[in-house]
């Protein structure tokens, strides 16, 4: 007597549900903690560290950042300067700050100097800010919890 | 003759779930690639108009003169106020200082209140300057951040010895 089996191949499938579920929640986590604000800072910058330093709560207006390193090299935006050489890139924002009916005294300057870097060369930007007529400037400190 | 009708067993609706997978896959990676981990930044405000530092000097408010020693590598060697008080390279002592002065109190205008004026050797490693802006400007009691003086300014910068 012959015995006829019929096995009828079945397409394998794992069930992807709780893979998703996984990578969705992924997905989330990454998305809520990702911060887009922070494309001001610049890597080569090492910031000195304050317990006092606390994030603010309400953004500055009209910021200017500058950034500088340890050589004394100024970064402000793309541009890249020397403190000495510093006058023309701040003149230009300046005369961007005088088409909006405000002036170089609304604008805050953000230092962000490197730990390292002599505290002459950041009293020599501020100068040279003044020159300029900026008034109101913000050093900027890494946070450092007790 | 009776017409014989097929019926068809309803088959599961079944969606084509590969490409989304792929599309998520690749939001992943993205996210994880870009993702960095940072420390909080904050700010110490300075309010200087040009002349603030040098000029004629309003004598019913002279500022706190806070003088900031450095050696040759640029650690800081000395913390001198108003050319009397020394307090050797100690944050601590210069803030108890500054505890004694202001009361523990706050001012109640950000524009009022003692004035500190930080005069400081060139070659001072800015990190320090941070650290005398830290013991003069408040103080951290848990979460709370009890502010002490508000108003800062830099003397002139000077010029480094050649």
């Amino acid at each position: 007597m012959a015995i006829e089996r019929s096995f009828q191949t079945k397409l394998a499938e794992g069930d992807m549900t709780s893979m998703i579920d996984m990578v969705f929640q992924l997905i989330i986590f990454f998305m809520v903690l990702i911060n887009f604000s922070q494309e001001d800072q610049n890597e080569k910058i090492k910031l000195p560290s304050s317990e006092l330093a606390k994030p603010a709560e309400t953004p500055l207006e009209n910021p200017i950042v500058l950034n500088l390193d340890f050589s004394g090299v100024v970064y402000m935006g793309p541009e890249t300067s020397t403190v000495a050489g510093l006058r023309p890139l701040l003149q230009v924002e300046a005369d961007a700050l005088k088409a909006k009916g405000l002036s170089a005294k609304d604008a805050n300057v953000i230092i962000r100097a490197h730990q390292n870097t002599s505290g002459g060369l950041v009293q020599e930007l501020i100068k040279k800010c003044q020159e300029v007529g900026y008034e109101k400037f913000a050093l900027r400190a890494r946070e450092d919890r007790p | 003759m009776a017409m014989q009708f097929k019926t068809h067993a309803p088959e599961k609706a079944e969606m084509q779930l590969t490409s989304m997978i792929d599309v998520i896959f690749l939001l992943l990676i993205f996210f994880i690639m870009t993702f960095k981990i940072s420390a909080q930044e904050g700010d110490f405000n300075v309010k200087m108009p040009i002349g603030g530092g040098q000029g004629a000097m309003d004598t019913t408010n002279i500022p706190i003169k806070l003088r900031l020693r450095a050696n040759g590598d640029g650690e800081l060697t000395d913390i001198v106020v108003d050319d009397s008080r020394s307090f050797g390279n100690d944050f601590a002592k210069l803030r108890a200082f500054i505890l004694q002065l202001t009361g523990g109190n706050a001012p109640p205008d950000p524009d009022d209140g003692p004035e500190v004026e930080i005069d400081l050797d060139y070659n001072l490693r800015y990190e320090y300057v941070i650290s005398a802006i830290t013991a003069i400007t408040g103080q951290r009691q848990g979460d709370r951040i009890e502010r002490l003086v508000e108003r800062i300014k830099f003397a002139a910068p000077r010029k480094p010895n050649p």
